[in-house]
C-alpha cells in the first residue's frame, strides 16, 4: 500500500476537482480512485445495522451506501434490526461463522467476541490522522489489546429532555448542573404534577445510561481499572439512596420501561422530564400535533455528582468485521467511506443530533448550531465515560452490561424488593461471576 | 442342462425356500425400522442432538463466540446462591400452577357447557379457539398496550367512570405485573384444554347419563362419578402438555415484560436466553435451560401415576 497521507489526498483531490465536487456520486468515484482501501471487485458486502430512530438519518445513510455501491461497483445489502436484537444476531454470526459481513451496534459488543473481528488499525489510524484525531473514549471503544477491533462510527448522545414550562413552573431557569439541585428540581416537579422518570427496566439505552450516571456520579463504580468488582462501597450507598430519592419523584411504571416507553410519554405530554437521546424532539418537530411539544422543550447536560467532574455514559456505536467475511477490503472501504467529510457531514445534519461525532474536526458541522436546541449533544463524545467507567472495555463490560447488573441493583433498591446490603450484594455477586479471571 | 431345468423345476415344485431378501422385504420388523427412519433422524437432529449438545454445554464455560472448556458442576454450583435464578424457579412454579388450575376449571367448565345442544354450536366452538389460534407474539404485544402504565385502556376506561383517580401501574408493580402474565397466558391457554376436553366429553356414552338419570342421580353426581372418571386419561394428557407448555413459556413474558419489573415475571426459560445470548454466558445459560428438565419430569410423573393408573384404563377390571 503506497503512502498516503494528506498531500496525497489534496493533491489527488485537486487532481480529481474534489474541491468542486458537490455530488456525492463524483466523490464517491474520486475517492474510489484514491483510496488506500479498495474494495474486491465485484464483490457483495452484507452489513447489519440498528433501525433507525430518526428518518432522515437513515435517508442520508442509504444515500452514502448507494453512493458507495456505484463508485466501487460493489453490491451492498442493508438489513435493519430493532436495537434489542442486534446483539444476539451478530453473537450467533460470530458463533457460527455465518452471516453478514459487518454489523453496526451498539456499546461494546464487539468485545464479545473481539478474536472473531477483522483487525482495523489502519482505517482508525487514516481517519484519525485526517480528521483531527479520534476522542478518548473512541479508543476505548474500538481497541482491543492496542489494536483497533472496530470502528465507533458515532455515539449516541442522551441527554436531559425537559418540557420549559415545567421546569419554569417548579422555579427553576434550567436544569440545575449538579446532582443535589437536580434532586430539587425533580421533587418540584413532581410537586406541580409534571413528573419526570428515567427507565428502571432492561431498557438497553436510556436505563443502563442514566443508571451508570447516577452510579459514576457519586463515586461508585462496578470494577476498578483491574476489574475487580468494587460495587460493594460507601459511594454505591449514596448513590443508591439519591436514586431512591429521585424513584419518589417517577411517573409510575418507570420498572417496567423499557428504550421507548419514555419517548412515547413524553411526545403524550404525560412525562416532562427524561434522559433520552434527541430522537423525542425530532419526533416532535415533524408531528405538527406536537409542535407545542417540541417549542417547549429543550436539552441539558447531565448534572455533575459529588465527584465533580462530567460522569455520562453515552452509547457509541461500533461498526465490526468479521474475520470471516469474503471480502475485508471492502468492509475497510465501507468504514472508511463512512468517515469521510463528504459522507459524514450530510449523514450528521441528516441524523438531526442523533449521532455525535468521535473525530474532532466534526465540531465544526453547523448541525450542531443550526438549532441551539442540539448544542448541548455535541459534548457527548467528550464527556462520557467509557462502558467501564475505569475498567477498559472488553467482552465481561458487555456481559455485565447485558444482564443489567446495576439497572436491577438500582430497581430492586427502589422498588422495595430488595434492602441496599441486598441490592449491592445481588450486584457484587453478579459482577463478581462475570469478572471472575 | 436338462438336469438342472428338471432339478429346478423339482425345487420349485416343493415349499418355495425363500432368499433372505425376499424373506427381509416382508418382515414386518425390518420394514417398521425403515419407515421409522426418516423421522428418527429428523429427531436425532433436531431434537436429540440440540438436547444432549445443550446439556453438555451446561457442563462448561462456553460464551458466544468462542468455545468452552468443561468445568463440571461450577455453573450449578454458582446458580445455586444466585438469588435471581431462584426467583425464576419461584416465578415459574408460580405461573404454571395457578395459570394450569385456573386453565383446567375454566376450561372444563366451558367443556360442559359446550357439549350441551346450544344453538349456533359450531361457530361458539370456533369463535372459542381464536386466543389460542392468534400468534402468541402478537396478542402478547396487544395486551403490553392494554396493561401500559401509562396508556392502559382499561385505566381510562376505570378513570373515566370515576372509579379511580390515577392510572394502575399493571407492569411496573411486580405482583400486577405477575397477575398480568397469568391473565393473559389463562386467555391463551383456555381454548386449547378447553376444546380437548369436550372432545373427550363426547366420548362418554350417554346410556350411561340415562342409566343414571333413571336411578335418580343429580347432575353433580353424574359428573362425580360418570364423567370425570371417564376424563381422567384425556385430562392427564391435556394437563401434561399444558403444563410443559406453561412451564417452559418464553414468548409471552418476553413480549410483554421481558422479565422485569425487577426479575418479578422472570421465568426459567426467558432467564436462560438473558443469561445465555444477550450476556453471552452460554453455559450458564445452558444450565438454567438444563435444571427445567427436573421439573418437567416430575410433572409427567406426577400425570401418569396419578391420573391413569387405574386398571380399567389398561383393559383390566376396576376392583
Amino acid at each position: 500500500m503506497s503512502h498516503f497521507d494528506r498531500r496525497t489526498l489534496i493533491k489527488g483531490g485537486a487532481a480529481l476537482g474534489l474541491a468542486g465536487a458537490t455530488n456525492l456520486l463524483d466523490f464517491a468515484k474520486a475517492w474510489a480512485q484514491a483510496s488506500p482501501f479498495k474494495p474486491e471487485p465485484n464483490s457483495t458486502l452484507n452489513v447489519l445495522r440498528w433501525k433507525r430512530f430518526v428518518e432522515a438519518e437513515d435517508a442520508a445513510f442509504m444515500k452514502m451506501v448507494d453512493a458507495f455501491a456505484k463508485a466501487t461497483g460493489t453490491k451492498v445489502n442493508i438489513s435493519n434490526e430493532s436495537f434489542d436484537d442486534i446483539q444476539p444476531k451478530a453473537s450467533v454470526a460470530a458463533n457460527t461463522g455465518q452471516g453478514p459481513d459487518m454489523v453496526w451496534g451498539l456499546y461494546s459488543f464487539p468485545f464479545l467476541f473481539p478474536e472473531k473481528c477483522i483487525e482495523v488499525t489502519d482505517v482508525a489510524d487514516y481517519l484519525g490522522k485526517k480528521y483531527g484525531g479520534w476522542v478518548k473514549t473512541a479508543e476505548a471503544y474500538g481497541k482491543y489489546k492496542d489494536k483497533w477491533i472496530a470502528i465507533p462510527v458515532a455515539f449516541n448522545g442522551g441527554y436531559i429532555n425537559y418540557r420549559i414550562s415545567a421546569v419554569k413552573k417548579a422555579g427553576f431557569d434550567k436544569v440545575p448542573a449538579d446532582t443535589a439541585g437536580f434532586l430539587e428540581l425533580c421533587k418540584a416537579l413532581k410537586k406541580n404534577n409534571t413528573p419526570c422518570g428515567f427507565a428502571l427496566g432492561h431498557a438497553t439505552g436510556d436505563g443502563n445510561s442514566w443508571a451508570h450516571w447516577a452510579l459514576w456520579s457519586h463515586g461508585g463504580n462496578l470494577v476498578d481499572k483491574n476489574e475487580k468488582v468494587v460495587i460493594d462501597s460507601p459511594e454505591t450507598m449514596k448513590a443508591l439512596e439519591y436514586v431512591k430519592q429521585l424513584y419518589e419523584t417517577f411517573i409510575p411504571g418507570t420498572a417496567a420501561w423499557n428504550d421507548s416507553n419514555n419517548n412515547k410519554a413524553f411526545l403524550a405530554g404525560e412525562l416532562y422530564l427524561t434522559g433520552n437521546g434527541i430522537s423525542i424532539y425530532a419526533a416532535a418537530k415533524v408531528d405538527p400535533s406536537k409542535k407545542e411539544i417540541a417549542q417547549d422543550m429543550d436539552h441539558a447536560l447531565w448534572p455533575v455528582g459529588p465527584v465533580g467532574k462530567p460522569t455520562e455514559f453515552q452509547l457509541a456505536f461500533p461498526i465490526l468485521a468479521f474475520k470471516y467475511s469474503k471480502v475485508p477490503n471492502a468492509c475497510k472501504a465501507f468504514m472508511a467511506f463512512m468517515l469521510e467529510a463528504e459522507n459524514y457531514n450530510p449523514w450528521l445534519e441528516g441524523a438531526q443530533g442523533y449521532l455525535t461525532h468521535p473525530l474532532n474536526a466534526y465540531d465544526s458541522n453547523p448541525v450542531w448550531t443550526a438549532d441551539p436546541k442540539n448544542t448541548v449533544f455535541r459534548e457527548a463524545s467528550k464527556r462520557t465515560l467509557a462502558a467501564g467507567g475505569e475498567s477498559p472495555v472488553t467482552e465481561r463490560t458487555a456481559a455485565a452490561l447485558a444482564d443489567f447488573v446495576v439497572v436491577d441493583m438500582f430497581a430492586s433498591y427502589c422498588t422495595g424488593a430488595a434492602d441496599a446490603k441486598t441490592a449491592v450484594r445481588n450486584a457484587e455477586r453478579a459482577a463478581k461471576r462475570i469478572f471472575r479471571a | 442342462m436338462a438336469d438342472a431345468a428338471l432339478g429346478r423345476a423339482g425345487s420349485m415344485a416343493a415349499l418355495p425356500d425363500r432368499s433372505l431378501w425376499a424373506r427381509l422385504k416382508s418382515n414386518r420388523e425390518w420394514l417398521g425400522a425403515w419407515f421409522m427412519m426418516p423421522t428418527a433422524i429428523l429427531l436425532l437432529l433436531f431434537l436429540a442432538y440440540p438436547l444432549v449438545k445443550g446439556i453438555w454445554m451446561s457442563f462448561t464455560d462456553a460464551r458466544i463466540g468462542r468455545g468452552g472448556a468443561f468445568v463440571g458442576l461450577e455453573n450449578y454450583e454458582w446458580l445455586w446462591d444466585d438469588d435471581v435464578f431462584w426467583l425464576s424457579v419461584f416465578n415459574t412454579l408460580l405461573y404454571t400452577f395457578i395459570a394450569s388450575v385456573i386453565k383446567f376449571g375454566i376450561g372444563l367448565y366451558l367443556a360442559l357447557l359446550l357439549n350441551r345442544h346450544i344453538p349456533f354450536k359450531a361457530i361458539i366452538r370456533s369463535i372459542i379457539l381464536i386466543p389460542f389460534v392468534v400468534p402468541t407474539v402478537l396478542s402478547a404485544i396487544a395486551f403490553w398496550w392494554i396493561f401500559d402504565s401509562q396508556f392502559s385502556i382499561i385505566s381510562w376506561s376505570l378513570r373515566h367512570m370515576g372509579l379511580i383517580d390515577t392510572n394502575i401501574n399493571f407492569l411496573g408493580d411486580q405482583s400486577w405485573a405477575r397477575t398480568c402474565v397469568i391473565f393473559v397466558n389463562i386467555w391463551r391457554g383456555v381454548p386449547f384444554i378447553a376444546i380437548t376436553l369436550l372432545a373427550g366429553l363426547q366420548t362418554v356414552s350417554p346410556s350411561l347419563y340415562e342409566a343414571a338419570t333413571i336411578d335418580g342421580a343429580s347432575p353433580w353426581q353424574n359428573f362425580r362419578h360418570i364423567t370425570f372418571p371417564l376424563l381422567t386419561p384425556i385430562i392427564a394428557v391435556v394437563m401434561t402438555f399444558s403444563v410443559l407448555f406453561t412451564f417452559t413459556d418464553f414468548q409471552l413474558i418476553w413480549a410483554m415484560t421481558r422479565g422485569g419489573p425487577v426479575n418479578a415475571t422472570h421465568l426459567m426459560a426467558t432467564l436462560s436466553y438473558q443469561r445465555g445470548i444477550l450476556s453471552g454466558t452460554l453455559g450458564e445459560g445452558a444450565a438454567i435451560a438444563t435444571a427445567m428438565v427436573p421439573f418437567l419430569m416430575a410433572a409427567i410423573a406426577l400425570s401418569w401415576f396419578g391420573l391413569q393408573r387405574r386398571k380399567w384404563q389398561h383393559g383390566g377390571s376396576d376392583a
